[in-house]
Formats: structure tokens, sequence, C-alpha cells
């Protein structure tokens, strides 16, 4: 199959909803010319035009009132928020009024939209552009919380979440842009709240979000040149989130390793633990579920600190091995 | 821009009728049948019958926390409204969003907001949605003078009047935000002469005055419809009640608010329609009346509606 890169991906969904859509427009800051700040929407504005790919001041919150008030009223706008440290600019309109209209006014209204933000460290940029804030979002009924892995569900999530009736947060991550894997031409949809297993093993079930797939996915491979076999599950939208696929995942295994790049206090890895811990799968753990997560500090910017402050593949590697081992 | 007698006569009702509901909601609150707290806009009317006068049915409009009067004076069922009041299933919002996020989106009432300066952001993506669509509504967003000394007044006026989207920004300046007056709030006398570091006409008009508010609104409207952009204006008004429930009027003086009630807008332009041989004092007094009863009508209705079913709490959340 063809291959695309993760950026190239989430383009060619954008295209692809626009092309068959009128009502799917892009708004947000340097989007059109520039092309975004990663380059994603890069050639968008000259295929769709300025009233389709539209430029903002900086004005976050204003774009979040933008897509919550087009969506209100018959819109699908896809907003884009240049890093995610900057929805900490727009949480009222998404959190007080686009998450909860729906609901407020007994389910007689809808808001469409999907705000797409890139997060993560590994960039040097330092504390302000490089944090892992989805937890933020998970915390709030109303909002749907997308985070993809590679560039086949990077298009698919993002193609279905743009026609899901709900607002969706959308999370993106710097260091995979650029990551390439097969990405069919035409459209296809992932449902939202469907975890994939993306490598299958017996001793020990890895459950990482983002980027962390890709480095437990590394991991799983040094591992089983040592004999031990790692299954690697993604759940692929937080919220809604799939729970069966991890909860039978760790009665075959036993043991369970969770992986995200956010601070692990208040991550969505305690979340993913206590799924477990509540299911049919606790009679079957042989061994404590662990949390491999982001230091509970701010990223620096000197370069090993920042390397050391977030999983990389060797603190997986350890870890799993150690759980598998029964060191743990 | 005249308006037929017939109009003059049905804005007067509208007028009457949002006092009636107001007074009606206050007295069900106090005897606990209303719960939670409310905001009232007694002696405000003006600035809601006039401002929405200037739309058409078609245009869609953005409220308040203290948006009851916005509420009726775009065409909402009483019934319907105090229903959910009383948080029933036969409500606007199905009992879960009460007074303070009453949404009428059908009649194009696209909401009350629990958050001043909530909706200000909204408008610039429904003017936003109008313009794409080519759909030739316009929207008009209520704030208060509170919201316009929030960060959302900025990047929403300004990206209105960048894309001269179809809005008109209607600030009701009721002179405090809550215990804040605006003498102490504003370096300027003028909330509309922020208008022009945004590069849209800004416009003050006595808020008191219907037909004032009338004429300043249908001004902005016609400039929002033809692609001219916003226009902010400021409606000059005062609330008689205190900002919600818990409010002991300790910032305000008993003689400043008896002097605006000497100023009541209902009063003055039944006055103007009787000068204007439009009404006798008969009429007035029966359209006065026919509004209280049309109140009561609904409250009959609301206290008989059934309670949302326990089943149904988590509807509504997700589509």
């Amino acid at each position: 199959m063809r291959e695309l890169s993760y950026a190239e991906a989430i383009r060619e969904a954008l295209r692809q909803e626009m092309q068959r859509d009128e009502r799917v427009f892009i708004i947000g800051e340097d989007v059109g010319v520039y092309g975004g700040a990663f380059g994603v929407t890069l050639g968008l504005v000259e295929e769709f035009g300025e009233e389709r790919v539209i430029d903002t001041p900086i004005s976050e919150l204003g774009i979040a009132g933008a897509i919550t008030g087009a969506a209100l009223t018959g819109m699908r706008p896809v907003g884009e928020i240049m890093f995610m440290d900057f929805t900490t600019l727009a949480m009222e309109q998404l959190v007080n009024q686009a998450a909860k209209i729906r609901f407020m006014f007994g389910g007689k209204a809808k808001v469409p939209f999907v705000l797409r933000t890139p997060a993560g460290s590994g960039t040097g940029a330092a504390a302000q552009h490089s944090q892992s804030l989805e937890n933020w979002f998970v915390h709030v009924p109303g909002l749907k919380v997308v985070m993809p892995s590679t560039p086949y569900d990077a298009k698919g999530l993002l193609i279905a979440s743009i026609r899901d009736d709900n607002p969706v947060i959308f999370i993106e991550h710097k260091l995979l842009y650029k990551v390439k894997g097969p990405v069919p031409e035409e459209p296809y949809t992932i449902p939202l709240g469907t975890a994939e297993v993306k490598r299958e093993g017996r001793d020990l079930t890895i459950i990482a979000t983002s980027i962390m797939v890709q480095r437990s996915l590394e991991a799983a491979q040094q591992l089983a040149e040592e004999g031990i076999e790692v299954e690697v599950i993604d759940p692929r939208t937080l919220k809604p989130l799939d729970k069966e696929p991890l909860i039978r995942s760790v009665m075959k295994t036993g043991r369970v390793l969770i992986v995200h790049e956010a601070c692990k206090t208040g991550g969505y890895g305690g979340e993913l633990a206590a799924v477990i811990a509540e299911s049919e799968a606790f009679d079957y753990l042989d061994a404590p579920i662990i949390r491999l997560a982001g230091r509970d500090m701010p990223i620096s910017y000197n370069r090993t600190l920042e390397y050391h402050t977030v999983p990389q593949v060797e603190n997986i590697v350890q870890a799993a091995r150690d759980l598998a081992r029964g060191r743990m | 821009m005249t308006l037929s007698e017939a109009k003059k006569r049905e804005l007067l009702r509208q007028m009457y009728t949002i006092r009636a509901f107001e007074e009606k909601a206050e007295q069900l609150y106090a005897m606990g049948k209303i719960h939670g707290t409310m905001h009232l806009s007694i002696g405000m009317e003006a600035s809601a019958v006039g401002s929405i006068a200037a739309l058409r049915p078609d245009d869609l409009i953005l409220s308040t926390h203290r948006g009851h009067g916005h509420c009726i004076a775009k065409g909402a069922d009483l019934r319907l409204m105090m229903a959910e009041f009383m948080g029933k299933e036969t409500g606007y919002c199905r009992g879960r969003g009460g007074s303070m996020h009453i949404a009428d989106v059908e009649g194009g009432n696209l909401g009350a907001n629990g958050v001043v300066g909530g909706g200000i952001p909204i408008a610039v993506g429904v003017g936003l949605s109008l313009k794409m669509q080519k759909r030739d509504q316009i929207i008009l967003c209520f704030f208060g003078d509170g919201a316009a000394n929030l960060g959302p007044f900025h990047e929403a006026l300004n990206m209105a009047a960048i894309w001269k989207l179809p809005v008109v920004f209607v600030c009701e300046n009721n002179q405090y935000a809550m215990s804040f007056s605006v003498k102490k709030a504003f370096p300027i006398e003028r909330i509309s002469d922020r208008a022009a570091a945004y590069g849209m006409p800004g416009v003050t008009v006595d808020g008191n005055d219907l037909m004032a508010v009338y004429e300043a609104v249908s001004q902005a409207v016609k400039r929002a419809r033809s692609g001219e952009g916003p226009t902010l204006i400021e409606n000059v008004t005062y609330r008689w009640r205190g900002h919600s429930k818990s409010d002991a009027n300790r910032y305000r003086t008993r003689e400043e608010i008896e002097a605006w009630k000497q100023k009541c807008p209902i009063k003055r332009f039944r006055a103007r329609l009787i000068e204007e041989g439009i009404l006798t004092e008969e009429e007035a007094d029966r359209i006065e009346q026919e509004a209280y009863a049309a109140v009561d009508a609904a409250v009959a209705f609301a206290e008989t509606s059934p309670e949302p079913a326990l089943e149904t709490i988590e509807e509504g959340v997700y589509a």
C-alpha cells in the first residue's frame, strides 16, 4: 500500500472531507498560505480558497467560539490550535459552551466540530509548547477525545471525527508528523471508540497512547528478542474508551503496563488502571498495574533533561521486562 | 423604519409580558416552586423588545444570564418557558437548563448563557456560518456592561469586524456588573466608544426609550445584512432588582433605584402610544391584563407538566 506521513494523512483527510461536504472548513492561526506551524494544512488554501481555509488573528478563544457558533448553525468546522498548550486560552468556550450546549438545551442542538491540536515534547520547545493536556478534556462530558498514533489511524479517525455530531478534540503529536505508514487513498473511517491491538503477545499487555504506541512497539520488538512477548494496545480514542479489548488482553496476559507522555499524576493512565481494576480482569492480574508516564514537572529546554522527562523506548523496555519477570 | 400601529401595540404587549413573567417568576421563586437562582431584567424591557423588534423573525439572537426578556421578545412560548423554570420535561430544555440556559433554537434564540461574555465569541461563529451559507440572516448578540471588560469581547469584536460579519453587538449597560459600578469599571463615559478600536460604528442610546433602541438597532441590522459588518450598540438602562437572588443591594442607594423607577420604559412607551392616539388608557390596561393572564396560563401549564423521568438523566450529553 502507498505510504504517507502522519501529517500528509491528516491533510488528505481534510482535503477529502472538504471535497465531499461543503460545510467542512478549516479555521486557525496561519493555516492558510503558511500551512500551519507544522505544515499540516499546506496547499489547502490554494485548493479551497480563503473562504474555506480561514486564517485568524491570534485569538484562541475566538477560534473556539467561531467553531462553536458555526457548528451550532449548520457548518462542520475544523479548528486548529497551533500548540496544545494554547488550548488553555480557549478553555471557556470548549468546556463551558461547546461541551454543554447540547445538554443544556435539552438535546435540541448539536455542535459538530473538530479541534485539531498538536501535543507533546521532543522538539526543544520547552515548557509552554510541549504539554500533553488530553486528560483535561477527557474530564469534560460532552467532548470526545481522539489521539491517533499512526498515519492510517490519523486519516480514518479524523474523517470519523469530522462526520461525528459532537465536539471532538483531535490531539496530534509533533514527533509523529513525519512518521510514515501505509494509508489507503480512498476515504475511510475508523469509528470513534474502537481500540486496536497493534501487536499480539502472551506475556504482558502494554496500553499506550499517541507516540508512546510507536515507542512501545519498538520496545516490544527488543523484548521479543529476549523471549518476552508483549501485546500492545492503542485505545485510539480516550473518550469514548473501548474497554473490552483492554480487559480481554489483561485477562490473557495477567500483566499490564500503561504508558503515556502526559504527567503521571492525574493522567489518563489512572483512568485506564481503574478501568482494569474495576473489571473482571482484576482476578487475572499476576502483578500490580504499572504506569509509566511523564514526570510530574514541566518540560525542560535542555535536550538531555527534556529526553528524560517523558518515557523513552529504553524506559519502556526496562519497565516491561521487570513486570514480565515479576520484579515489580 | 417606521412601525405600524399594530406593531407598536404588540411591542407594548411584549414589554408587559416580560414584566408579568418576571414578577411571577420572582413570586414562584419565593414560594420555592422555582429553585437555583435567577437574574431579573425588570426595568430593562425596552432594551430587549426594542432591539429584537428590529430583526426579521428568521434572524438569530444570543442571549445572556439576564435573558428572560430576550427570550420572550424573540417569540418564545410562555408555557414552555415557565415549564423550563420549574424544571419540567415540557420546558424548552427539558428541565436541564433552567432560567440561565434557556434556548429556543427553532425560534432563533441560540441560548442564554451562564458565563458572562460566553456568547460573544459564539456570535462570531454564527456570523461566519451565516455569511458562508449566504443565508441573508443576521445574529444579534446581547451582553452586559460587565462582559465588555472580558477578553472574549476584544477577540470577538475584532474578528467580526475584520471579516465584516452580519453581527449586531448589543451591550445592555445596566450600570452594574453584579455590584461593580460602570463608573469604577470603565475609564470612559460610553462603552460604545470602544467600537472605534475595531473600526465599527458605536452608538449609545437611551435604553429605556424603546423607539430610540429600535431605530439604532435597525440601522445596525441594515448595515449587517448588507455586508458592511458589525455595529456596537450600548443601551443605557438599569435593573431594578438585584443582580441575582443573593443580592442585598449594599452597593447602591434606595434613592438611586427609585430615580430609575421613575424612568420606567413600559410607562414611557405606553404614554407615548396614548399620546400618539394609538391606544386609549382602557386599551392599554387591557393589554397589561392580558399579559398577566397569559403568564398565569403558562404557570398552570408548567405546574401540571411532568418532571423529567429519571431514566432519561444522561440524555443529551452526546449526539
